[in-house]
């Protein structure tokens, strides 16, 4: 297959400065279509950094940027912010759900972009909560606050929410850190399914969950990007010995 | 035992301001209520004020008093509003530190000196422009609006930076602008100490006396326009108490006691509507 055509984003000489701070150093990597790509690393690897970066909601920090990215090969500078941001999705570490009830949460970024009609926007909401494995525990409480979810729940809501949107690539920045294995399990098995339509980029401390999850991984380390490669390739002969000693727990 | 002095002078210090508080409210309604139990309530919440002559109706004034508060809202709430969400959304550190203690200082002003202004050009600008004595709601509302501005916009602001920031990056990320961003998320997160703001504003408005004597005309009679002279409850006993005795007193400690419900009224309102948020 036409490699060019597989790219999805592509990322080169990536810098990313918070004042002085430089947090992303020369970073240059391809996602491709329809692969989970997971990025592992220490703390202040750069990691969540590189997902704000993508689709530049590093800018509300005051943060600055050099370098090219591109999605679908246009520079996401040229794309108007409000698509760039409902294409490439982002979930957070600890869930958001906005306030107000479940519905509102599903249908608050659709009606930002355009007018909707109530059964169009019923459908949506209940496909997208379908895909994300939540339909059959909220269907009957879809007018209750967002709030008295489990933690998990509100997880699988926020991919929901993100999935409504229509997006080609969902970014989720440790998804499941604050959640019991159950739910990160439910988690998983949602991406995986959801494989077949999006590409993922998935930020984890868990490098297990790299493992079980990802088709590439990526390791990052003080803001470089040491070593991406096929996942199984990562953990069991890395290239560099740094990413060898991350996973096998040597520091970090 | 030096801090158990302390600790008893501060608590009668505190006791005797809770003390005099609870002094001042029991001489208006003892002096004010007997009154209106004399003449009864439906000539008290009359039209006709006319003391020497045992006509004690308030009603114009609560009609005056309710003209410019409302007429304050009109001018206030938007202007409050709009710097509140510049501040606290849109303007970076430095303006907000600049800004915001400006804003403040506002509140320091005596009201005199805001009924000065607006005597010397407000009054005259009015008057030339859009006709009347000048003296008018129109000059009330817009002095009130202006004098309610730091309470509306420092509770506003208040409650707008303290929405939590990771509402606002999941609303980034779901594609929203920054004013859809506001508008559709922020506002609404932050209502309740938005409105508690406006209430408190409301409170002050309906209170304020030397400024809107000095900008009302105080007319005794309802407005038919807002270019018309108006007399509130407040400049009435500021501008009568000097001379009434006997019942015509009275009457004005009963527009004091009444004018004390309804402040208290809101008072209780804005706390459970910002209490609710807890």
């Amino acid at each position: 297959m036409n490699r060019q055509k597989m790219m999805k984003i592509s990322v080169e000489q990536l810098n990313l400065f918070y004042g002085q701070n430089q947090v992303l150093k020369n970073v240059s990597l391809e996602v491709y279509e329809k692969e989970i790509l997971g990025v592992i690393g220490p703390a202040n690897a750069g990691k969540s950094s590189l997902l704000r970066a993508l689709n530049r909601l590093y800018e509300i920090d005051y943060a600055r940027i050099s370098g090219k990215i591109r999605l679908d090969g246009e520079d996401i500078f040229d794309i108007p912010i409000n698509d760039l941001r409902r294409r490439v999705g982002l979930i957070f570490a600890t869930p958001v759900v906005l306030p107000g009830t479940i519905f509102k949460n599903m249908s608050y970024g659709l009606k930002l972009h355009r007018k909707i009609k109530k059964q169009e926007l019923n459908d949506i909401v209940a496909d997208a909560l379908k895909a994300a494995n939540l339909w059959e525990e909220v269907k009957d409480r879809l007018y209750e606050s967002a709030s008295t979810l489990s933690g998990g729940q509100q997880q699988r809501l926020c991919i929901a929410r993100t999935l409504a949107m229509n997006p080609e690539v969902i970014m989720m920045d440790e998804p499941c850190s604050g959640l019991d294995p159950i739910s990160t399990a439910k988690i998983e098995a949602t991406m995986l399914e959801l494989k077949k339509t999006y590409t993922f980029i998935l930020v984890t401390n868990n490098t297990k969950q790299a493992a079980r999850t990802a088709d590439r991984t990526a390791f990052f380390l003080a803001g470089e990007l040491i070593e991406i490669n096929k996942t199984e390739k990562i953990f069991t002969k890395p290239d560099d010995p740094r990413t060898d000693d991350y996973i096998r727990g040597r520091f970090g | 035992m030096k801090d158990k002095i302390a600790e008893k002078l501060l608590l009668f210090i505190a006791f005797s301001a809770i003390g005099s508080l609870l002094l001042i409210t029991f001489f208006i309604f003892q002096q004010g209520i007997p009154l209106i139990f004399k003449i009864g309530l439906s000539n008290f919440f009359s039209m006709h004020w006319s003391p020497t002559r045992g006509q004690f109706g308030i009603l114009s004034m609560i009609i005056g008093s309710l003209m410019v508060t409302v007429g304050a809202l009109i001018v206030g709430i938007p202007f409050g509003l709009a710097c509140a969400i510049y501040l606290a959304e849109f303007s970076s550190k430095m303006v907000q530190k600049t800004l915001k203690p400006i804003i403040e200082l506002l509140a320091g002003i005596p009201s005199v000196v805001y009924g000065f202004i607006g005597i010397v050009i407000l009054v005259p600008f009015i008057r030339t422009h859009f006709g009347g004595p000048g003296f008018s709601v129109l000059a009330s509302s817009i002095i009130l609006g202006i004098m309610i501005l730091p309470t509306i916009v420092s509770i506003s602001y208040d409650s707008l930076v303290a929405v939590p920031n990771t509402y606002r990056e999941g609303s980034y990320a779901l594609g929203a602008t920054k004013w859809q961003t506001v508008v559709k998320l922020l506002i609404p997160a932050a209502r309740s100490g938005i409105v508690a703001g406006i209430i408190l504003g409301m409170g002050r408005a309906i209170g304020e006396t030397m400024a809107v004597i000095m900008v009302a005309g105080n007319a005794l009679k309802i407005p038919h326009s807002i270019l018309d002279s108006v007399r509130t409850l407040t400049s009435t006993i500021a501008l009568e108490l000097g001379y009434a005795t006997g019942d015509h007193r009275a009457a004005l400690f009963a527009c004091g006691a009444f004018l004390f419900i309804i402040i208290t009224i809101l008072n209780i309102i804005a706390i459970r509507v910002t209490g609710h948020r807890e």
